[in-house]
C-alpha cells in the first residue's frame, strides 16, 4: 500500500471539478463540486477499512463519474450530457500525468474563476475553492477573513457567473491577453498573501505560495501563446520562494535578507526563476512583474548582502514607482539608497513617505528608520523608532525580531 | 489468542464540510495505524459497511416484519469493523486507543469473539 501523493486530494479534486464543469456548463459548478466532495467523502469512509487503492486518482475519478451519471439520470436538463461525460473522464486517472485535455479544462476553469467581470476578491476566493481545492475554512484562515465572508463571496461569485452567463469555454485569441492578465493578478495576490510574514496560519500560507507557483506554471504550459508577463511573474515568485528556507531561523525568529544564510537558498528554484526571467524579455511591454522579478534576481544572484548591486536596485525601484506608485515601493527604495549613500540619505528618503496615512499602522516603516538611526549612531532615536514599530500590528516572529533589536540597543 | 471485533460507529454525514487536504491527512492517519498493526499481525480483517442501507427483521408470532435500516435514535451507526488479535481486553483497548477513529469518527465498541469449546480439553 503506497503513500498518497502530496496534495493528491486537493489537486485531483480540482481536476475532476474542471472537467465536470466543462461537461455540465459553468452554471452547474455547484453540482460538479458536490459530486467531487461526495467522492472524497466516500474515500474517507472506505479506505480506512479497505486500504488505499492501487490507483487512488483513478478510484476517485470513477466514483465521481458514477455519482455524476446518477445525477444526470435524475435531471432531464442534463440527460444529454451522459455520453460526453463518459468520454471526458476516463483520462483523469493519474495524479502525475495529465492529458492535454484535462490541462485545458483546468486552464479554462481558472480563466472562468478569474473572469474580469467578477470583483477581484471573488476571483481569489473562487480560484482557491474551485481550481485549488481549498475549503472555505482554509481560505478564511489564509486571508484572516471570517469564514462567513468567504462563503458569501463564493455564493455571490457563482450567482454572477450564472447572471453574466460567464462560460467555461476558453476565450478567443482577441480576449485571451486581458483574461490572462486577470489570472496573473490573482496568482500574484495569492503568492503575496502566502509570502507575507505578517498574517495567517503558517501552513496554509506555504500552501498559497505553492498553489500560486503551480497555477503560474499551468498557465504558461497551457496557454500556447507567448506570455512574457506570465514568465516574469513566475520568475518573481520562484526567486522569492527560493529564499523562504532561509527566512525563518531554527528558533522561529525571522532573518532579514541581510542576515540570511545564503547557502540555504534554493539554487534549483533560483535557476528555474532565472530561466523564466530570460523568457520574460520577449515582447515590448515591461510590467510590474518584470521589474519586481529583476529586483528579486539582483538579490538572488548576489554573493552577499554587501556584494548586492544596490545602485541598480535604486534604479529599479524608481522605475517600479512609475508603474506602481505605492509607499511600499518608496520604502524599499529608501533602503537601497541607504546602502548606496549611507543611513542619512536613507532617512531623508524615508521622510518623503512618512505622512502617508495608510502606513500609520505599518511596522516596517519605523523598523527601517530605527535600523538606519542605529547605523547612523543615534541609539536614542533608534530606540524610539523601534518602540513605534512595536505599537503597530505584526506577526509573532516579527515582534520577537523587533524586541531583540531594541534590547540590543540598550 | 482471542479475537476481538472493533465496531467503529460514525455519522455518515460528518465529513461533508471537510476539506480535501484534511480528508487526505485523516486517511493517512488511518493508513499509518493499520500498517503498524498489520505488520505485527494484530489486525486480521476489516470491512466497511455500506452507509444508508440496511434491513431489520423481526418475527412476532407468525408475522415477520422487515423494516429499512439499522437506524436507532442516534445518528451514529456502525460504519465498519476491524477484527484484531489480542491477549486481553486491556490489550484490545490499547490497540483501539491509537485508532484515529476516536478523534475523527464516533465511539468504538470492542467485543471479544467467543471461543467455542468443541470437546473437553479442546479450545483455548
Amino acid at each position: 500500500m503506497k503513500d498518497l501523493v502530496d496534495h493528491l486530494f486537493r489537486h485531483h479534486s480540482a481536476k475532476i471539478v474542471a472537467t465536470l464543469t466543462r461537461v455540465f456548463g459553468s452554471r452547474h459548478l455547484d453540482l460538479a463540486e458536490d459530486v467531487v466532495q461526495d467522492a472524497l467523502v466516500k474515500a474517507l469512509q472506505q479506505w480506512p477499512f479497505k486500504g488505499v487503492p492501487e490507483n487512488p486518482a483513478g478510484w476517485l475519478t470513477l466514483v465521481a463519474k458514477n455519482r455524476a451519471l446518477d445525477l444526470l439520470r435524475r435531471d432531464a436538463s442534463l440527460a444529454d450530457k451522459a455520453e460526453e461525460l463518459e468520454l471526458a473522464l476516463p483520462h483523469l486517472t493519474s495524479p502525475a500525468v495529465a492529458s492535454s485535455v484535462e490541462m485545458d479544462d483546468q486552464l479554462a476553469l481558472i480563466l472562468m474563476c478569474c473572469h474580469p467581470a467578477l470583483p477581484v476578491e471573488y476571483q481569489i476566493a473562487l480560484t482557491l475553492k474551485t481550481a485549488c481545492g481549498f475549503s472555505t475554512a482554509e481560505i478564511a484562515r489564509a486571508f484572516l477573513t471570517p469564514q462567513t465572508t468567504i462563503a458569501q463571496r463564493l455564493v455571490r461569485a457563482k450567482r454572477q457567473i450564472r447572471d453574466h452567463d460567464i462560460v467555461i469555454d476558453p476565450p478567443g485569441a482577441d480576449d485571451l491577453p486581458a483574461r490572462i492578465d486577470s489570472v496573473l493578478r490573482v496568482i500574484y495576490l495569492l503568492f503575496n498573501e502566502g509570502y507575507a510574514a505578517s498574517s495567517g496560519d503558517d501552513l496554509v500560507r506555504a500552501d498559497l505560495c505553492e498553489e500560486a507557483l503551480r497555477l503560474g506554471t499551468l498557465v504558461i504550459d497551457q496557454s500556447r501563446v507567448r506570455l512574457p508577463a506570465a514568465h516574469a511573474l513566475l520568475a518573481l515568485m520562484m526567486l522569492q520562494a527560493a529564499r523562504l528556507p532561509a527566512r525563518t531561523l531554527a528558533d522561529g525568529t525571522l532573518a532579514v535578507l541581510a542576515k540570511q544564510n545564503r547557502e540555504l537558498w534554493d539554487r534549483k528554484l533560483i535557476g528555474a526563476g532565472m530561466r523564466h526571467f530570460g523568457a520574460s524579455a520577449h515582447g515590448d511591454t515591461i510590467t510590474t512583474y518584470h521589474l519586481q522579478a529583476e529586483i528579486a534576481a539582483v538579490h538572488a544572484t548576489a554573493g552577499s548582502d554587501d556584494d548586492t548591486d544596490w545602485s541598480k536596485l535604486v534604479e529599479l525601484y524608481n522605475d517600479l514607482y512609475k508603474l506602481e506608485p505605492t509607499p511600499i515601493v518608496l520604502l524599499n527604495r529608501a533602503i537601497a539608497i541607504s546602502r548606496c549613500e549611507g543611513p542619512h540619505a536613507g532617512l531623508t528618503a524615508l521622510d518623503d513617505i512618512d505622512p502617508h496615512p495608510s502606513l500609520r499602522n505599518y511596522h516596517l516603516l519605523p523598523a527601517v528608520a530605527a535600523e538606519l538611526w542605529r547605523q547612523a549612531g543615534d541609539n536614542q532615536r533608534a530606540a524610539q523608532a523601534y518602540q513605534r514599530a512595536l505599537e503597530c500590528s505584526c506577526s509573532a516572529p516579527e515582534r520577537a525580531f523587533l524586541e531583540t533589536q531594541l534590547e540590543r540597543l540598550n | 489468542m482471542p479475537n476481538y471485533l472493533l465496531f467503529l460507529y460514525s455519522e455518515p454525514d460528518a465529513f461533508n464540510e471537510t476539506s480535501p487536504a484534511e480528508m487526505q491527512a485523516i486517511i493517512q492517519k488511518y493508513r499509518d495505524w493499520r500498517m503498524r498493526l498489520q505488520k505485527t499481525g494484530v489486525i486480521v480483517g476489516g470491512e466497511k459497511l455500506q452507509d444508508g442501507t440496511g434491513r431489520m427483521m423481526r418475527r412476532t408470532g407468525s408475522e415477520t416484519s422487515v423494516i429499512d435500516g439499522p437506524y436507532t435514535e442516534s445518528k451514529e451507526i456502525i460504519g465498519g469493523f476491524f477484527e484484531i488479535q489480542a491477549e486481553t481486553y486491556d490489550r484490545a483497548v490499547e490497540v483501539a486507543g491509537d485508532c484515529p477513529h476516536l478523534e475523527y469518527g464516533g465511539p468504538i465498541e470492542i467485543r471479544e469473539v467467543e471461543m467455542i469449546v468443541t470437546s473437553a480439553g479442546a479450545g483455548e
